[in-house]
């Protein structure tokens, strides 16, 4: 019993966390004291979850036969539930610094809402069955709404619009239809490795149209993957301050898509019944399209933010190509690229952060020659674009590897020229950016002083993303456990 | 521990209180009166519904007049726990009334009105309870007065027409429905709802048994909003005193969704009503144009209570399409949302009623920044709005989940869609107003009452229930199975 309750320590940790933030109102001292411990606790009760068995199950609540709130584990979601913490530590650390630098208001919301949304995050990467994932998946969106908001302006209240109504709108019209229609068939929602479809295939309640027709239900309604043409609540999310697009919209919410994707491909239906009826065939097109359109409308952002906005768009489609190709390499690059992505992008968002923390700009074409005066800020930002574009030495190589030489495995030409393709339009709008901001003739500017702890993640985050490259056993044996 | 007269007293408790509370003129006095006596009818409807799950039906014949002659009280696992939530939302509204009324009534109307109010619930009441058809048109009328005369003493003139608006058109339902029981009356010599469907189920199906059902489900239909016989409503919840529209947008329409199963399922039975297609189509149609129609009205309303009005209707339209689908999931969905909408729109117009008091105006744009100077009220009114919109978590994600289920069950797909459609359309009306209410800064210069503890106690405890039986499914998904279960014929189950 004390067992199982371990498992839900990582989401009691840092819900008790939120209100004690919450609690404290204007006491900074403590909020930040707060706000760095929490992570850290939270991280050490997820590595204690490596010393369970798979397959222990927490029961919270039974909501109707059959259907409950549940949390256990298994490895893709200890896995995820690892990303998120440690990369939680690394964005309090820089959250901290960027509040503080930019003097915003109702940092005590703020960091409240934050907290809350980690927290929903990790309970999703634990969750035991669909319907447990689908309620997280829910609590996210609105949780992170006000943090969208945050500014208040009416820009903010116009992307938080958007945002609120194709993420829920998608998960009321689609997802929740298709959760029902499962229910249904199979009377069960819990992950299975082979998937819960067996039974209902065999007696022909649902047929090879039906399979393809309700995974496209599924793959629609998890806006939060921005798959396209439902992405565009991802840009308009940018809205918000810089730490909620590295960690959430670059991290959570986003990877929670893919995440929650990859678990109904492979735990709900089953590749072997995916592999069966080829009802993947069309997403592999699909997300091919999003990941070089993605590309090229990057090629044309000057705003910065905007610019890692449609290349996280990009990227996600790649995890997603990947499981789509059933095939199990390409499913372990697709794993890889959930943390590798992960810990690039999240440099690539704070080097930003910092250049606007300390210049104030936000556009590419205001950057020319700052990388003299901020050296370590452009590197870590070289780092993660090297690692987006695939450069060995970087985490972005080894997923990328797996994906392509599953593509080949299976002769499909199709990822491989789409891959290629992107790999040149990403050099294409990466390099530019670099070579910019070392090159001569910078625009007379004064820089503001940027707190060190900001400085101190990107680095901590870049550094991530060469581990990634030089140790990826860790990745890749839980890659295999999943399959 | 047996009470044999549980169901007179049931009806008795608020009826002779109604005229108690008369005595007295200041306003503490009365609302104590009125609070107790709803906790009294409260703890009675408890103890009944305990003894009819230990004892099933409870057959009572009022006065000792054996039915089919005498008047039958009839409480199966139906009514009773409709009772209780009916008993459960008035306790709410009386306890939440002192302040409101003080600040929205003039002095010497006040004991009449918590009269009224306690005359509403004896009728809402004794219609849940009744096991005669006639007995339940004298309780049906008896709640209707009674609400023309909260309605009137709304603050606003508007008022007036409001409650003359649903005078014409709450007599025009309820003479419909004497109608309708006159012709039952002909066809078979009964009155009791009992015997009258042993009656129908052993002659043919012949026209003026058809015919009655016709009359019945319009007057019905009208008492309980369905579109498009809404028009009284939107005005009669605007105008009318906070405390009355919290009460009736979470009593009265569903007491009349009650009336409209029972003569359904029970009296007519499942082979009558929907063995010809066109009444469950002519229902789903119109159940469909609610939650879309009404949804998109309430989209583009200025005034808060009316927005609110609309999304009732929109509401009482997955009430009925449950009803309409007439399986057991659909059923079971129909009947969990009864009691969840009452609950939500018990605690929306609550803190309605909190708001209004503060800010002196219904207008939407007038909400700005009310989340930061009331944030529990607000936060209170959140979740209900979450539970509108059917977020899962709150309970009514519950019912919408069920309802869909009926619908995949028929293979009715635009059903589906309908459905998820309206949600979408909540989420549009109701993120209007959480974003103004929350994201926006304050502009209306507020008044100097000051609210007091039991309004803003009250409508969190309303909504934290909504959280409850979000969570927590005993309470009414599992009753409403065993409702459905005595409801449906055998083959359905």
């Amino acid at each position: 019993m004390i067992k199982i309750s371990l498992l839900f320590l990582p989401i009691l940790i840092p819900f008790i966390a939120s209100i004690i933030i919450k609690a404290l109102g204007g006491n900074k001292k403590l909020r930040e004291l707060t706000i760095i411990v929490a992570p850290f606790v939270t991280l050490l009760s997820v590595i204690k979850l490596y010393s369970l068995d798979y397959g222990v199950k927490l029961v919270l609540f039974e909501i109707m036969p059959n259907l409950e709130i549940a949390f256990s584990i298994e490895p893709l979601g200890l896995l995820f539930a690892t990303i998120i913490s440690v990369l939680w530590i690394i964005a309090s650390l820089y959250s901290i610094g960027y509040m503080n630098a930019h003097k915003e208001p109702r940092q005590d919301n703020f960091f409240f809402f934050f907290t809350i949304a980690i927290t929903i995050a990790i309970a999703t990467s634990l969750a035991d069955n669909l319907f447990t994932l689908f309620i997280f998946y829910e609590l996210l969106t609105i949780s992170t709404y006000p943090l969208v908001t945050h500014k208040a302006d009416p820009e903010s209240k116009k992307s938080g619009r958007i945002y609120l109504i194709i993420l829920l709108g998608s998960s009321l019209l689609l997802f929740l239809p298709a959760l029902i229609y499962t229910y249904y068939l199979t009377n069960d929602l819990t992950f299975i490795s082979g998937g819960i479809f067996t039974d209902a295939y065999a007696n022909g309640d649902i047929g090879n149209l039906g399979i393809g027709l309700l995974l496209a239900l599924f793959i629609f309604g998890v806006a939060k993957a921005a798959i396209m043409p439902l992405h565009s609540w991802l840009p308009a999310a940018m809205v918000a301050p810089t730490p909620v697009s590295a960690l959430l919209h670059a991290v959570a919410v986003v990877k929670v898509g893919v995440f929650t994707i990859i678990k109904i491909i492979i735990y709900i239906f089953g590749t072997e019944l995916l592999f069966k009826t080829s009802s993947t065939e069309w997403l592999i097109y699909l997300s091919g399209f999003t990941i070089i359109t993605a590309s090229i409308i990057a090629l044309k952002q000057d705003n910065l933010k905007r610019l890692l906005a449609y290349s996280t768009i990009s990227q996600l489609s790649y995890i997603i190509i990947g499981v789509a190709m059933i095939n199990s390499s390409a499913i372990v690059g697709s794993i890889l690229h959930l943390t590798a992505h992960a810990t690039s992008k999240i440099t690539l968002f704070f080097a930003a952060g910092i250049i606007y923390t300390s210049t104030g700009f936000t556009r590419i074409s205001q950057m020319r020659g700052i990388g003299h005066k901020m050296k370590l800020t452009m590197i870590c930002f070289t780092v993660g674009s090297l690692s987006m574009i695939g450069i060995p030495m970087f985490g972005g190589f080894v997923s990328k590897w797996y994906i392509v030489s599953g593509a080949l495995s299976i002769s499909n030409w199709f990822v491989i020229s789409v891959i290629t393709i992107s790999t040149l339009l990403n050099t294409a709008y990466f390099i530019p950016i670099i070579y910019k901001s070392f090159s001569q003739g910078q625009s007379a500017v004064s820089y503001k002083k940027v707190p060190n702890s900001m400085l101190l993640a990107t680095i901590a985050s870049a550094c991530l993303t060469v581990i990634i490259f030089l140790f990826p056993e860790f990745f890749i044996e839980v890659a295999k456990n999943v399959i | 521990m047996q009470f044999e007269h549980l169901p007179a007293t049931q009806i008795l408790i608020p009826l002779i209180g109604a005229i108690l509370i008369l005595v007295s003129r200041k306003n503490i006095v009365i609302w104590a009166t009125a609070s107790l006596l709803t906790l009294l009818t409260f703890i009675n409807s408890i103890l009944l519904y305990k003894q009819v799950s230990v004892d099933g039906v409870i057959s009572y014949a009022m006065g000792g007049w054996e039915p089919p002659i005498g008047i039958e009280y009839r409480i199966d696992s139906v009514n009773s726990i409709l009772i209780v939530l009916v008993s459960f939302m008035a306790l709410l509204a009386a306890v939440y009334a002192r302040k409101s009324v003080e600040v929205e009534i003039v002095a010497e109307k006040r004991p009449v009105f918590y009269a009224m109010y306690l005359l509403c619930l004896t009728g809402l009441l004794g219609i849940l309870a009744t096991g005669d058809a006639f007995n339940a048109f004298v309780f049906l009328e008896i709640s209707s007065l009674a609400t023309y005369v909260m309605i009137a003493m709304g603050k606003d003139k508007r008022s007036l027409i409001a409650s003359y608006q649903y005078l014409i058109m709450g007599t025009i339902g309820a003479t419909f429905y004497v109608i309708g029981i006159g012709l039952i009356f002909i066809m078979t010599g009964s009155l009791n709802l009992n015997d009258i469907s042993e009656q129908i189920n052993s002659m043919n199906t012949i026209r003026p048994i058809l015919a009655s059902l016709a009359f019945i489900t319009v007057g019905i239909s009208l008492k309980l909003a369905l579109f498009p016989l809404h028009s009284w409503l939107p005005n009669a919840y605007a105008y009318a005193p906070s405390v009355a529209t919290a009460f009736l947008a979470s009593t009265a329409t569903k007491v009349a969704v009650y009336l409209l199963i029972r003569y359904f399922f029970d009296v007519y039975g499942y082979n009558i009503v929907f063995e010809d297609y066109w009444l469950s189509m002519l229902l789903i149609i119109l159940s469909i144009a609610a939650m879309i129609g009404a949804s998109l009205v309430a989209i583009f309303q200025n005034n808060i209570k009316k927005m609110f009005a609309y999304s009732s209707i929109a509401q009482m339209g997955y009430i009925t399409l449950g009803i309409a689908i007439a399986n057991h999931s659909g059923l079971v969905g129909s009947l969990v949302h009864i009691i969840n909408h009452a609950l939500i729109k018990g605690t929306i117009f609550m803190a309605i009623g909190c708001f209004v008091m503060k800010l002196n105006s219904t207008t939407i744009e007038d909400f700005s920044g009310i989340g930061k100077k009331m944030p529990l009220t607000m936060t209170a009114f959140t979740i209900a709005s979450l539970s509108l919109i059917g977020i899962p978590g709150t309970v009514g994600f519950i019912s919408k989940w069920y309802i869909i289920t009926g619908a995949i069950e028929k293979g009715w797909w635009w059903l589906v869609i309908s459905i998820a459609l309206s949600s979408l359309l909540a989420l549009i009306y109701v993120g209007r107003i959480i974003e103004i209410a929350w994201f926006q800064e304050s502009k209306t210069k507020e008044n100097t009452v000051t609210l007091s503890r039991e309004m803003i106690g009250v409508t969190l405890i309303a909504s934290i229930t909504t959280l409850y039986f979000g969570l927590n499914t005993e309470l009414t998904v599992d009753l409403a199975k065993i409702a459905a279960d005595s409801l449906l014929p055998g083959i359905l189950r």
